[in-house]
């Protein structure tokens, strides 16, 4: 049992205690080796302390989120860009 | 408070002398994973304490089952609040392999096979308090556990018991590690409730 | 005003709402579909989620992800329900909950694992054991919206005894014309099925799917290993990693 991880499907609930948008339907950049892709994409570790999602290229750290009783911390540190779809204005 | 669901109880939360404030014990051994399993061939394994001058303390696998062992039996406590009590695992003594390192630092970060850190407090490794152990319930550790090695800092939340253990730096000042630099707390008392920052 | 109109909808996306159980289906020995009130529920699309929160007298409490099983309709949401042996909520939620009681929802959640019958290139669903639930939405999604898209779905299961809306596939109904269901036994096949039980393959892909030139949205659902072989093959016969959408199931604690 070395697959451990789900979809970054799963980072859409606890994202949307933070985000007004949906964040797993934007592209984001890895720092580790610059790969894009749709954050739905990301391997998510969810059997943690926290949520930790990881590039599919490199297996580097993209996104980490910690959701205490009244705090959430989110590290983005692995993440060089994210390109976020918006509805269109006007 | 939610709404009550009638009927619901969620799983049995037992309480107790033996369990700190808001566990609940369990009987099987949940995997916890941040990242995929590193795979660590004996061949390359090593252990390495870095002092805070830079000194290096290196044991190959060989090496490092040639120092004597223990059989610690322990109570161990995860921060995602189940409990396991009991555990005997097979190690090495922290105060066996620090015995021979000279230095002043008051910190200490754990690093691993596959990246992952963790902060404590030199003087929470010394004194029969931790272990690098290499073997659970009589067998040796699993992969998925912490195999080949892995720290055991029973009297903290199980996050500092580092699994695939590689080495120790030693610093004069505390750096937080993995999960301790996104919300959880530093020190990690499970007898204090130290979950979180500011816990 | 419209910037308020706005700024209240958001809010109210994720804020907590009491659901109440309404009626109920067993789809199979272990799984049960579970139809659910929510009263100024804003709407979903096929493939969404949404997170359930349990509460115990004590003032414990738990929440689960689960994915909505057929699209929109009113303040009605769908759920089914796989029954985790010696699982925290869904022996609960399968055994235990009665009509007329509350849980909390909270969404919809995810806006990536989705189809909208606006979309016209073919499509494949390739459902392993309760990854058929999202998939059935878009089914259903495609039926209600009278969409002519063609669709396959590839339903891998144990056994016979295991397919969930078992009826509703087997039967042609109204609107359906245009879907092409194809089993995959793993454990035990029905009598008469050519073919022996296995694990999902090239061939049964290559047989139940659409050719890569067709350029289909690929959805594949199920336990990560499943998704994992599924989403292998599907590249290995040469369909474009943008194409291919997964959902897996990890291990959930049930």
């Amino acid at each position: 049992m070395t697959q451990r991880y789900v979809d970054g499907n799963a980072l859409a609930g606890p994202l949307a205690e933070v985000f007004a948008v949906d964040v797993t339907a934007a592209v984001e950049r890895c720092v580790g080796c610059g790969r894009t892709g749709p954050v739905a994409a990301l391997r998510v570790y969810q059997q943690a302390p926290g949520l930790v999602a990881r590039c599919p290229g490199c297996d580097g750290v993209v996104l980490r989120l910690v959701r205490g009783p009244d705090t959430a911390w989110l590290d983005l540190k692995g993440t060089m860009s994210l390109q976020i779809p918006l509805v269109a204005s006007g | 408070m939610g709404v009550v669901s009638p009927g619901f109880q969620g799983r049995p939360r037992t309480a107790g002398p033996q369990l700190p404030p808001g566990q609940y014990l369990i009987e099987d051994f949940p995997v916890l994973s941040a990242g995929p399993t590193p795979r660590v061939s004996l061949d390359e394994w090593e252990f390495v304490i870095t002092t805070e001058t830079g000194q290096v303390h290196r044991w190959s696998w060989p090496r490092f089952r040639e120092l004597p062992g223990e059989t610690p039996e322990v109570d161990i406590h995860c921060v995602t609040k189940w409990s396991k009590l009991g555990t005997v695992w097979r190690g090495v003594s922290l105060d066996t392999l620090l015995a021979e390192v000279d230095t002043a630092a008051d910190f200490a970060l754990v690093d691993s096979y596959g990246g992952y850190t963790t902060n404590l407090p030199l003087e929470d490794l010394l004194d029969g308090q931790a272990w690098i152990v290499y073997e659970y319930d009589g067998a040796d550790l699993a992969p998925e556990h912490g195999g080949p090695a892995r720290l055991l800092v029973p009297h903290l939340y199980f996050w500092k018991s580092a699994k695939w253990v590689h080495g120790i730096r030693l610093l004069l000042e505390d750096e937080p590690g993995f999960w301790e630099s996104i919300g959880y707390h530093d020190y990690g008392d499970p007898w204090r409730e130290q979950r979180y920052q500011g816990d | 005003m419209a910037r308020a109109a706005v700024s209240g909808r958001l809010t109210r996306r994720l804020s907590w709402r009491v659901a109440r159980l309404v009626d109920y289906r067993d789809e199979t020995p272990t799984a049960r579909t579970l139809l659910l009130d929510v009263a100024g529920w804003p709407g979903h699309s096929a493939g969404q989620h949404v997170d359930v929160r349990l509460t115990a007298a004590d003032g414990y409490s738990t929440q689960r992800s689960y994915s909505l099983a057929a699209p929109a309709d009113g303040d009605r949401l769908e759920l089914t329900v796989q029954r985790v042996p010696d699982g925290e909520v869904s022996p609960y939620l399968t055994e235990v909950y009665s009509v007329g009681d509350p849980v909390e929802v909270r969404g919809p959640i995810g806006g990536w694992f989705v189809w909208r019958p606006t979309k016209t290139e073919p499509v494949l669903l390739i459902a392993g054991g309760s990854g058929i639930v999202p998939l059935m939405a878009m089914v259903r999604a495609r039926r209600t919206a009278r969409s002519r898209t063609p669709f396959r779905l590839l339903y891998s299961v144990r056994s016979p005894a295991d397919v969930y809306y078992a009826r509703e596939l087997a039967r042609p109904t109204r609107g359906d014309d245009g879907l092409d269901v194809t089993y995959v036994y793993t454990r035990s096949a029905p009598q008469g099925w050519s073919g022996k039980p296995g694990r999902i393959g090239i061939a049964d892909i290559n047989r139940g799917g659409w050719p890569p030139e067709f350029e289909p949205s690929c959805f594949v659902c199920g336990p990560t290993g499943f998704v994992e072989t599924a989403a292998d093959i599907l590249l290995a016969l040469g369909h474009a990693p943008g194409r291919i959408k997964t959902e897996r199931f990890g291990p959930s604690g049930g």
